[in-house]
């Protein structure tokens, strides 16, 4: 039998890290580990500084796990006590997003007809959701399909009406002795466009933030490209989450990671957030963009504006979808509706799972622009 | 003379940031410690960062240090192997078969074959710098087919078999972060996240780059470029930009403008978004006469 090799003893805490990481679920490879301590050898390491640089660079935490990493490393090379990990915002987010510090200053000031219910003063609690059947898997199945497309830059074989494929084209003619058989043709491939759902998570949307968040996950599991972020007082991604194919585990992680549930609103200043993380606002072009909100900002609404202002020209279309529309004598009359209604697509009933699910599988059809159809309607 | 050594170059992560000083390129300890890990592991350096922090510019610099060539393969959607990795000329092809007539003639043979970036890298007789820039713009399964080449630096074409490097190449990755990066290429490389410079770093990279600014107007764009990242606007200015605006500052003042006025009107080379030109309008004049304070 052969004889298994010792590592030498200044290794085991190097092996340790990794395996601590492992535990918090961070993807470290064996060769990531070798990585590590060949780097800590080549620096010496003449102090912990060099350990811990060698350990960014080799084990590679993805940039909005990079505190965690941080914490476990202290944790574990200094003993520092242990980490506190849960709900750690993006790095970007937070420097970008000034915590409401603006609103709350001028919060007493402000009063606007229709803002009642809202507020921008920041509540931070945890959420449980309820077992149940969703009755989201015809929608699953259908999303992928039913979402608008585009054409991309990646080609297709196809029969006719394609451009010449010289690669494939020449290999026939080569397996067919020089004969030349039908030309193989090629054509720009067709995908279906990104879908990107922003859900309030705010107090005054409190019935309904159970059902969009069992949306967003139906929506991440059925469609190829789909983004879902949460916005109260702050602004929250929960895509990674809502990956997590059982439902209920989705869920259960989704809300541990957003902190404001049921708190206040700050629509327009989370939405500009949003927009300045050049990583987010990527995902809002050309995408079916899609907000699952009241539209209750209290206040000076010029932020918001602002924001949706910049989401429709980024966006393939932008939707909002209030549960207020579900009311037969809905009109969008607020003054913070009124000035962002031009730059709507859609402007939808939200109350329901069955509206929404309808809409976004509609998504593809071309429908008049909502200013026009509330404009009959009022 | 004699090309540099990269294992002699790269001795200390000081050393790195030396000789990259030299190249006009300031690097911080972390980003110097990458790149110096990178050249000694043998390893891919993926750097990721916002755009306009200088990860395209420390690829160019670490080639210049290295005194190598500089081979670019910019990513986009829809980059596949025909144009990362080689194609055969088609058209040559058809014609040498239809001269070759009852003639037997091997049309794999390498006047068909176009090499692109990557097989040109692997081929060169010396090592090259490879600089894949923006790899997060490209479909995921482009990402699958760097992986053969990232791990052993080889590609396989199939009517030639495996091509292995001649000279290893140094490979830097770039990505803005616009979309996760597969795990297997990650793990790869050696990783570095460039942030945004603080402002005594910004001033002197401002001071090495621009062409003649005063350390004054360096240090002034400097603090008040960091005031207005701090700003929710949808294109935060990239170092690149505080350069230029530097510049244009100093050529308008040498033109008659006083300062806070020079800085104001020569905005337009720093913000390049309408919408946050009318955001930042306001309070330009407050940011620029503190930067200056």
């Amino acid at each position: 039998m052969m004889r298994q090799g010792t590592l030498p003893l200044a290794s085991a805490p190097f092996l340790d890290f990794a395996r601590l990481l492992r535990r918090h679920a961070f993807a470290v490879a064996p060769e990531q580990v070798c990585s590590f301590m060949q780097a800590v050898t080549l620096l010496g390491p003449r102090s912990m500084a060099d350990i811990r640089e060698a350990a960014l660079a080799t084990l590679a935490p993805p940039p909005d796990r990079r505190g965690e990493f941080e914490a476990h490393f202290r944790d574990h090379f200094h003993g520092d006590g242990q980490p506190s990990v849960e709900g750690e915002e993006d790095e970007e987010t937070r420097i970008k997003d000034d915590g409401g510090t603006r609103e709350k200053e001028s919060e007493t000031m402000r009063q606007e007809k229709g803002g009642e219910l809202s507020s921008a003063i920041e509540q931070l609690s945890s959420r449980d959701f309820l077992r149940d059947d969703d009755g989201l898997g015809p929608f699953r199945r259908k999303l992928a399909s039913a979402l608008p497309a585009r054409r991309s830059f990646r080609t297709v074989r196809t029969h006719s009406r394609g451009k010449l494929d010289l690669r494939r084209s020449l290999r026939e003619i080569v397996s067919a002795d020089g004969d030349i058989p039908s030309p193989q043709l090629r054509r720009r491939q067709t995908v279906a466009r990104k879908l990107l759902i922003l859900i309030d998570v705010s107090g005054s949307m409190k019935l309904h933030t159970a059902d969009y968040l069992k949306l967003g996950h139906a929506a991440v599991q059925g469609a190829d490209r789909a983004e879902i972020f949460t916005f109260g007082t702050r602004l929250t991604r929960i895509t990674s989450a809502l990956r997590i194919r059982d439902r209920d585990q989705a869920l259960a992680r989704a809300a541990a990671l957003v902190d404001d549930w049921d708190g206040g609103t700050r629509m327009g200043p989370t939405l500009l957030a949003f927009l300045s993380v050049p990583r987010f606002s990527a995902f809002a072009r050309g995408a079916a963009v899609i907000i699952l909100s009241d539209a209750l900002e209290r206040g000076d609404h010029a932020d918001l504006e602002t924001a949706m202002r910049r989401l429709s020209a980024r966006a393939f279309r932008l939707s909002l979808a209030t549960p207020l529309a579900g009311d037969p004598r809905f009109l969008p009359t607020t003054a913070a509706l009124r000035a962002i209604l031009p730059d709507l697509d859609d402007l939808i009933d939200g109350s329901s799972l069955g509206s929404l699910t309808d809409f976004v599988l509609s998504l593809a059809r071309p429908a008049p622009a909502a200013s026009a159809i509330w404009k009959r309607v009022s | 003379m004699q090309e540099p050594n990269a294992e002699t170059v790269a001795t200390s992560p000081e050393a790195v940031a030396r000789h990259l000083a030299g190249s006009r390129y300031l690097a911080d300890d972390s980003l110097a410690t990458a790149i110096f890990l990178a050249i000694r592991l043998g390893k891919p350096l993926l750097l990721e960062g916002a755009p306009g922090v200088g990860k395209t510019e420390a690829a160019k610099a670490i080639a210049q240090l290295l005194g190598r060539d500089l081979v670019r393969l910019q990513c986009y959607e829809g980059i596949d192997a025909a144009h990362a990795l080689y194609e055969w000329n088609y058209q040559r092809q058809l014609l040498a078969i239809r001269h070759a007539g009852e003639h037997e003639i091997d049309i794999y043979d390498d006047r068909f074959l176009i090499a692109r970036p990557l097989l040109q890298v692997l081929r060169a007789p010396e090592q090259r710098v490879l600089l894949v820039d923006e790899i997060d713009r490209s479909d995921h399964e482009f990402e699958a087919l760097l992986l053969e080449f990232l791990s052993d630096f080889q590609i396989s074409i199939p009517e030639r078999g495996t091509i292995r490097a001649e000279a290893q190449p140094i490979v830097i990755l770039t990505s803005n972060r616009t979309r996760e990066l597969a795990e297997a290429l990650r793990r790869r490389c050696v990783y570095h996240w460039i942030g945004y410079p603080d402002a005594e770093r910004e001033a002197a990279i401002i001071m090495l780059r621009a062409g003649d600014v005063a350390e004054t107007t360096a240090r002034a764009v400097a603090a008040a470029v960091q005031e207005i990242r701090v700003r929710p606007l949808a294109k935060p200015p990239g170092i690149s930009e505080a350069v230029e605006w530097a510049n244009a500052a100093t050529i308008l003042e040498k033109g008659g403008s006083p300062w806070p006025q020079a800085f104001r009107r020569a905005i337009g080379v720093l913000i390049k978004d309408e919408e946050d030109l009318s955001a930042i309008a306001p309070e330009l004049g407050q940011i620029v006469e503190e930067a200056l304070g």
